[in-house]
């Protein structure tokens, strides 16, 4: 896909989301209520159109091929780089799905593993001291210093001792 | 007079409490860190070391961001000299003179410069800012709700006048900021607003933190995967050779360029106190007018002592400047200092002129403390050198995955709901697809921070008004800061139109 493409998609795409958030600004009076102002939903109503305007100028631009962006017939992405991009993308999206099963303390080593080893291709010895201490950290920080509970998922029990240790 | 000197007096007092020093010192020397990591910039520090401040009270929380900002600034020179990499956007135009210095064997001198400028242009922009704070402050202390709606209009038109980027673009990027603020309930009737797609999530809206971790922590760090998969990981790190009689020596080379760092001070400050201008704008500027100034203008490019400090003093001087509006207005000068105030709202302290009537000790206890970064910062530099040129031989490997874990958990820690983790991860990689179109992202980040404010300032004009727009332009202070944001947002079309009566008679 080029990058001229790709400025047409995402001005389309924003273009419909701008229009699904006028028409859900308007569950909220838009207009003038006597005695109160400018209904709730006025203000979103009218910059979701300023949004949907700025996209239909956007794509004018494209149309008459205007600026660098709407010229460039280069690739948008270029294949290797959308492996390293999407293979960190797709690991995040992982690991934070795992925060509600497995646990912070779960999946943020599982993350590391990956990044450390397999992405950065680090010795076992460096992955290994890193996953573990690490997450020890963060609890330290967050748990005990700040009091600020993670979400545990499964391994909630193991915590507990843990707990009344230190809280 | 006396009065400013006596509320600086008791500000030093709070910063030399041994917590806040202990911040400030910790603060600088994270902040020459973040600044030096190319990719990274006080804005994305700040962003993502913001949830770990609700450990301190808010004067020592602000007083740690602020010297991350401060050390940042100077960080930034330290991979455009060795590795030719801007560590942040504002570091753009050391590179110019700092690269091809370290490639001639003296990296060292550039790197003292670099310091040097940037002592100077931070001490002389906080005397500047001592002194023009508490009158512009004052002055806004009249301000009402049509001021206030106004100066914002303001700080949203200077990015379509002068961001220079596309103006479809960055008014969609101030829109959409503005519209996701607006999610959850409405401020006057309290009803539900904007429940995207009913999910229950969105009740509680969207916190400025989710936006911003998401576009400088996520798609900050995927922007910078992909350039390391462009480049193929290669380190081009230049060779110093650093000695205190070396250092001696560059030091007093540097005397001689007292007129440059003076009008890269004076000039960084002005465009820093301007929202969408600030640093990057500030130092390529300073640069600029160095080049002009200076007797030897064919040096610049091929590694002249001036090409380095001009933009140094200009880049530091501006992130103080940025802080003028931030404070007195609450309107913030840049991305950062939107963050920083967005940071106030968390820690219960309301943003505008009142502020140095209410919460002098916070305020004084941050101006006191950029006078101290200052100093700090500049030791710190000078003395771990070497220390710095070690660092920036970390692989990107390593720091990445770090990085993303503190965003997961900046972004959880605020409100603790895993909603806000999701909605970050959707930001970050949106963000970063947009990036790649030249979507500029930093006016979403304000307009998210500034939002909450803008409505209600907004709506209450309009009641007073019965409904009519005529009450931004007829009142003494709004008038001019109305029409003055009008000029700005159509100066692009001047332009356009300019150019093309221009060219018609060739």
């Amino acid at each position: 896909m080029t990058v001229r493409t790709a400025e047409l998609l995402m001005a389309i795409m924003m273009g419909a989301f701008s229009i699904y958030l006028m028409v859900k600004s308007n569950e909220l009076p838009i207009g003038w209520i006597e005695d109160e102002g400018p209904g709730g939903g006025t203000w979103p109503f009218w910059l979701a159109t300023i949004m949907l305007i700025s996209c239909v100028g956007i794509a004018f631009n494209w149309a008459r091929k205007h600026g660098p962006i709407a010229s460039s017939t280069k690739t948008y992405i270029e294949a290797h780089v959308l492996v390293d991009v999407a293979a960190v993308a797709i690991a995040l999206i992982i690991t934070v799905g795992l925060f509600s099963v497995i646990g912070i303390y779960g999946s943020l080593p599982l993350f590391l593993i990956f990044y450390l080893r397999i992405l950065g291709k680090h010795s076992w010895k460096l992955t290994t001291i890193l996953a573990v201490l690490i997450p020890v950290f963060i609890f330290y920080f967050f748990e005990i210093t700040l009091n600020i509970i993670l979400p545990k998922g499964l391994t909630e029990p193991l915590f507990i001792p843990l707990y009344r240790i230190f809280l | 007079m006396f009065e400013t000197l006596e509320l600086l007096g008791n500000g030093f007092i709070t910063v030399f409490e041994p917590l806040n020093l202990a911040l400030i010192v910790g603060g600088c020397a994270l902040g020459l860190f973040i600044g030096a990591m190319p990719g990274l910039g006080s804005v994305n520090g700040v962003a993502i070391l913001l949830p770990l401040t609700f450990l301190v009270p808010p004067t020592g929380a602000i007083i740690f961001l602020a010297a991350i900002y401060y050390g940042a600034m100077y960080g930034g020179a330290i991979s455009s000299i060795m590795l030719g990499i801007p560590g942040a956007s504002t570091a753009v135009a050391t590179t110019f003179d700092g690269r091809p210095l370290a490639k001639q064997g003296l990296a060292d001198k550039a790197l003292t410069g670099a310091a040097v400028a940037s002592f100077v242009g931070g001490s002389i922009s906080v005397v500047l800012f001592t002194f023009f704070a508490p009158p512009l402050a004052h002055v806004a202390l009249v301000f009402g709700a049509p001021e206030e709606f106004a100066l914002m209009m303001l700080a949203f038109a200077t990015f379509v006048g002068l961001g220079g980027d596309d103006i479809f673009k960055t008014i969609f990027s101030i829109a959409i900021g503005l519209v996701l603020s607006a999610i959850g309930f409405d401020i006057i009737s309290g009803e539900p607003r904007l429940v995207l797609w009913d999910i229950t999530g969105f009740l509680h809206g969207i916190n400025f933190l989710v936006l911003a971790i998401g576009i400088y922590g996520i798609g900050e760090m995927l922007w910078t995967v992909e350039e390391n998969a462009l480049g193929g990981g290669k380190s081009m790190l230049s060779k110093a050779t650093v000695t205190v009689a070396r250092t001696m020596t560059n030091l007093r080379e540097l005397v001689s360029t007292w007129k440059t760092m003076l009008m890269g001070s004076v000039l960084g400050y002005f465009v820093g106190i301007l929202p969408a201008a600030g640093a990057t704008p500030g130092s390529l500027m300073a640069y600029g007018i160095a080049k002009q100034m200076s007797k030897e203008p064919e040096k610049f490019g091929n590694g002249a002592i001036e090409g380095v400090v001009a933009p140094e003093a200009a880049n530091n001087a501006a992130s103080t400047g940025s802080m003028l509006p931030m404070l007195t207005l609450g309107i913030p000068g840049s991305p950062t200092t939107a963050i920083l105030l967005g940071g106030m709202v968390i820690w219960g302290l309301e943003p505008g002129p009142r502020l140095f009537t209410d919460h002098s000790e916070f305020v004084w206890g941050l101006i006191a403390s950029l006078y101290a970064a200052n100093l700090f910062a500049v030791i710190i530099n000078i003395a771990f050198i070497p220390v710095f040129i070690q660092i920036l031989k970390t692989p990107f490997t390593i720091l990445a995955p770090i990085i993303f874990i503190l965003c997961l958990i900046g972004g959880y820690a605020p409100t603790q709901d895993m909603h806000d983790v999701w909605l970050m991860l959707v930001f970050g990689i949106v963000g970063y697809l947009m990036r790649k179109l030249d979507y500029p992202l930093a006016p979403a980040v304000l307009a998210i921070v500034l939002g909450p404010l803008a409505e209600p300032a907004l709506r209450q004009s309009l009641i007073i008004s019965d409904g009519s727009f005529a009450i931004f332009f007829n009142r003494t202070y709004s008038g001019p800061i109305m029409i003055a944001a009008l000029l700005l947002l159509f100066l692009p079309l001047f332009k356009i139109i300019y150019n093309k009566v221009r060219n018609k008679p060739s």
